[in-house]
């Protein structure tokens, strides 16, 4: 039953750093508090919890774009991604999409133009686009197009660990629905292993196998998600559900 | 079939400040560059027979005191001033933003230092500082542009580090960072371009105040050189004759007034396009 874990996170204790206390230094928060949680390979495990619950903080640390952190973190794969919430400030607004999406092989090195092209091309069918959307800069395009073009960034490195960050949260309804049914596509095809971060427990019902919920920088509670939908222990995530009916 | 193009009320406002520099600055451009290659007498060739003569078809803007054809030395001194701007500003804009993009990403005390440092230049009268350190270093043409060149670096390097720490915190650069880009592949080919619609209107407010500083201190006699011409050099010149030449501070002048009109109009109408 256990699968081998892709990620594993141990009593990780992380800060932030905000005003200013003196003259250089500031002051320093403790927002992440004894984490602990493994991701197995396959897995999608959600993370749910209110504002200021220390959910990104979290992803950052795990990618180490923070690095203000105490605890032990473990990699099980290369070159993990995220894929942000906000598809408008995520995305470069002085490349056109093709660059965006090719940036990462560029960087990566392996491969000369015409293999860059040909993948960056497959990627955007993959997520979607057609090759017309090559040219056109972030600007231009709808909020879905976006996080599709997020998407097609991130996963074309082909990473195992995805990060989704309030991936579909600055979505309307109908287009999450689209993105969500394109992630669990891409998950099935390329067996991927998500962090699903959202604050709607909607969307985590949908497309998640366990739900680990957030409270001030603490985990609370940690279960299937049919446990924790069906018999929630915490009081903190009792009003979580009655909040999300 | 009939097609109606509808304005809609958040239309753009036609940007008369764009096109007007645009013409201006262009038209003096091409002036400058006619300078380089064909000027109507030699600008240094006297003429006894044709002392201080007010503008005429066989002088267009006259002739000073020495018989010498003003529309030729104006070409000439437009092209020095002209040139001498266009290094200052290279040289602040190129140090400025490579300062700023610097201390804009990655911050800590170094920012804080050069920042501070950049404040305390600013802090003086810009032609006064350059008094004092052309005392130090001497006058000439060159020893201008490198000391404008240095008092210039503090404005770009400013505007630039705001927008980068701007930039820095917007999510495409943590995403270029998860694609592995390095620091310096972030700064130049990931933010510098998102800089530009900021860039441009300082780079032509930059020209504006070196046109001006150029032209300030050649006029103090502290810049360009006689036998060498510069705008600023005429114009403390044509004062002696205002009298029985005004047409020589005149036309000087003017050249001066419309090179520094267009690029500030240039610059104001960047800045409105971009907002």
């Amino acid at each position: 039953m256990t699968k081998a874990p892709i990620l594993e996170v141990r009593g990780l204790d992380s800060y932030y750093r905000q005003g200013t206390d003196t003259l250089w230094r500031k002051k320093r928060t403790q927002v992440l508090k004894k984490v602990s949680f493994t991701l197995g390979q396959g897995e999608v495990l959600g993370i749910v919890g209110e504002s200021g619950s220390g959910k990104s903080t979290l992803a950052k640390v795990i990618l180490g774009i923070s690095r203000d952190y105490e605890g032990e973190i473990v990699h099980h794969s290369m070159r993990p991604q995220m894929v942000f919430q906000d598809p408008y400030a995520s995305l470069n607004p002085a490349f056109t999409v093709g660059r965006i999406v090719e940036e990462p092989l560029i960087i990566y090195g392996k491969y000369d133009v015409h293999e860059r092209k040909r993948r960056v091309i497959d990627m955007l069918e993959d997520v979607g686009l057609g090759e017309e959307f090559l040219v056109c800069r972030p600007h231009e395009l709808s909020g879905g197009q976006r996080q599709r073009v997020s998407i097609a960034t991130a996963m074309i490195v082909r990473p195992k660990l995805v990060i989704l960050d309030e991936a579909v949260s600055a979505l309307d309804v109908t287009i999450q629905d689209q993105i969500l049914d394109l992630l669990v596509r891409l998950k099935k095809e390329n067996n991927l292993s998500y962090l699903f971060i959202s604050h709607d427990l909607n969307v985590v019902y949908q497309c998640c196998d366990r739900v680990m919920v957030m409270k001030s920088g603490e985990v609370v509670e940690e279960n299937t998600v049919d446990g924790i939908f069906d018999a929630p222990q915490h009081p903190y995530t009792k009003k979580l559900l009655l909040a999300a009916e | 079939m009939n097609r109606q193009i509808i304005k809609s009320p958040l239309h753009h406002k036609k940007n008369y400040f764009l096109s007007l520099g645009k013409g201006i600055t262009g038209a003096m451009v091409v002036f400058i560059l006619l300078g380089m290659v064909w000027q109507p007498y030699s600008p240094t060739a006297m003429d006894a027979m044709a002392k201080s003569q007010a503008p005429s078809l066989l002088h267009l803007c006259g002739t000073d005191n020495m018989g010498r054809d003003i529309l030729s030395r104006i070409m000439e001194g437009a092209g020095t001033t002209f040139f001498i701007a266009a290094c200052v500003v290279l040289i602040g804009f190129t140090i400025g933003t490579l300062i700023g993009c610097l201390t804009g990403y990655f911050g800590g005390l170094a920012d804080v230092i050069l920042m501070r440092v950049c404040d305390s230049i600013t802090a003086f009268p810009s032609i006064l500082l350059a008094l004092v350190l052309v005392m130090l270093c001497g006058r000439g043409k060159y020893q201008i542009i490198l000391i404008l060149g240095i008092l210039f670096i503090p404005s770009f390097a400013r505007v630039v580090r705001g927008e980068v720490a701007r930039q820095r915190s917007q999510n495409y650069t943590a995403a270029a960072r998860l694609m592995g880009a390095g620091h310096f592949r972030i700064i130049f080919k990931h933010i510098l371009p998102n800089l530009l619609p900021v860039l441009l209107p300082t780079l032509s407010i930059g020209f504006n105040n070196a046109v001006l500083a150029e032209a300030s201190m050649s006029y103090v006699g502290v810049g360009v050189q006689k036998p060498e011409l510069s705008l600023g050099g005429m114009l403390s010149e044509a004062q002696t004759y205002l009298g029985n030449a005004p047409w020589y501070a005149l036309f000087t002048g003017l050249t001066i007034v419309l090179l520094i009109l267009g690029f500030s109009m240039l610059g104001e109408g960047l800045s409105r396009e971009e907002s």
